[in-house]
């Protein structure tokens, strides 16, 4: 049965915002790249039409994700490890000339005597804290655990109302089944409001978004009205595959995901997901990994969307590279392909590798598995790319550095 | 005791491919190690305390995989990585 959507009207409505719409005055864009053979740095001029680049930071390392504490924009943080080597989260304060590593890296608590124990793979994801607590980052790795720091990402703990819910090994299912590369935890998100109000995402043996309301100690599923195609019961409360998942800065009620079933909508306090990816060409169809909000208008997203039929490719659809834009919170939705290669481009954009500046207009960047970097810096309407022959790109983050 | 470091440990061992340790068994060793080289143990060592899948510890030519193995201060500690994977 096709779920009810949300209501219509409440689209439509004037949204609360979180705090006076502006947009970024000067500076440049710093393009943080993680990949599979380590990080590198695009530094923009003004005008954002040339890169220096800086790298590579840990070359072999694999790096999930690289993010800039936007709260003091200097604190640099890199989630690694090796073929070899257990993983580790790189930490640096002068934007990559230095590097320290975390004294304490992520980890799972030993486990019991006779209790079967958890070893974090890799850190996946990386999520600076509230504006309110300056040093606080959150972590998501790979099986799924959510670590927390508070002294800037030295010394990690794990959050407990999590690790070891009572619900967990439900919530996250089957070890073995899921991602090729490992169970996630991802999409962590808080609520600018209040520090106490999280997100995240989780894609696996089960999966699905969840949310606390108590900085972590309980969390509560959130998936009605997403789908399961590949469950018997296409609407379970939890076990979905939500690839990413995004909450507007101004507008803290407005949720997006990018689900592997679709492109969803939430607004809350409704807690229930809207299908606006049904709004899409039927032809390219609504799969893909990463989705991108507009940094100001919470009516605004763009995904990047793959072949989600058959035996599931997850390329370009046709081998033609686009992006889509909605400008209505996903009734209708545009093509963006100006300068991107339109036959014979079978690559994957990932869940981290799609981002956006705060520049007016709006500039966007993707990372292939191909290891291309792309930028669209009039919103997309416009792609070129700015650097070829990277390893598989992984994560793509923009941060903006005052001029 | 000497212990060998491999090439992606170095960064631990200010590039030295043989440092000194001490300890009575491999545990001991290895915590040894990282109070001399801060964080060179979790590289290895997950939070179980097992042997990382692509790292090999040999004692006297021998692979341990035990962590309580007990060692002398003649013994000879091999560290050494295997990845495979492009």
């Amino acid at each position: 049965m096709k779920p009810t959507t949300g209501n219509g009207k409440s689209r439509t409505r004037r949204l609360a915002t979180h705090r006076p719409t502006r947009a970024h005055d000067g500076g440049y864009v710093l393009l943080l790249v993680g990949t599979r053979k380590g990080a590198w740095l695009f530094h923009s001029d003004a005008s954002r039409k040339r890169w220096r680049i800086d790298g590579p930071h840990f070359l072999g390392h694999i790096v999930h994700h690289a993010v800039l504490d936007r709260r003091d924009g200097e604190t640099l943080l890199v989630a690694a490890k090796t073929g070899h080597l257990g993983p580790t989260v790189f930490r640096s304060t002068d934007i990559g000339k230095t590097w320290k590593e975390a004294s304490k890296p992520p980890a799972f608590r030993k486990a019991a005597e006779g209790e079967k124990g958890r070893a974090v793979d890799h850190v996946f994801w990386l999520t600076p804290g509230h504006a309110s607590e300056p040093n606080t980052w959150y972590a998501g790795t790979s099986p799924e655990g959510l670590f927390r720091t508070e002294d800037g990402g030295n010394t990690w703990e794990p959050v407990v109302g999590f690790n070891d819910h009572s619900m967990y090994r439900k919530w996250t299912g089957d070890e073995q089944a899921g991602t090729p590369d490992g169970p996630k935890l991802h999409s962590i998100l808080v609520d600018p409001r209040d520090p106490a109000h999280l997100y995240l995402g989780m894609s696996g043996g089960g999966g699905g978004v969840f949310e606390s309301v108590d900085k972590g100690a309980d969390w509560k599923p959130l998936n009605a009205g997403c789908r399961c195609d590949f469950l018997p019961d296409p609407y379970p409360e939890f076990g979905q595959d939500p690839h990413c998942v995004q909450l507007h800065p101004l507008a803290p009620d407005v949720l997006y995901q990018q689900n592997h079933c679709g492109i969803y909508r939430m607004e809350r306090p409704q807690a229930r997901w809207e299908r606006i990816g049904e709004n899409m060409p039927k032809a390219v169809g609504d799969i893909g990994f990463p989705i991108v909000l507009h940094p100001r208008d919470p009516n605004t997203a763009w995904v990047f969307p793959m072949d989600g039929s058959t035996v599931w490719p997850r390329v370009s659809v046709n081998g033609k590279a686009a992006a889509y834009v909605t400008r209505n919170a996903g009734k209708t939705w545009k093509r963006l392909d100006a300068g991107l290669p339109q036959e014979q481009a079978w690559f994957t954009v990932l869940r981290q590798a799609m981002t956006a500046d705060a520049h007016d207009p709006v500039g966007l960047y993707f990372g292939t598995t191909t290891g291309d970097l792309w930028a669209g810096t009039n919103e997309g309407a416009k792609w070129s790319c700015i650097a070829r022959h990277l390893p598989h790109i992984y994560s793509v983050e923009a941060a903006e550095i005052s001029g | 005791m000497t212990v060998s470091i491999p090439t992606p440990l170095r960064s631990y061992t200010q590039k030295r491919a043989q440092v000194e340790g001490e300890g009575s068994t491999l545990a001991e060793l290895l915590c040894d190690l990282d109070r001399r080289y801060p964080g060179i143990r979790f590289r290895m060592i997950d939070e179980q305390d097992a042997i990382r899948r692509h790292i090999r510890i040999f004692v006297n030519g021998e692979q341990v995989r035990d962590l309580g193995r007990a060692l002398n201060a003649s013994d000879e500690v091999q560290i050494l990585q295997a990845l495979s994977g492009g």
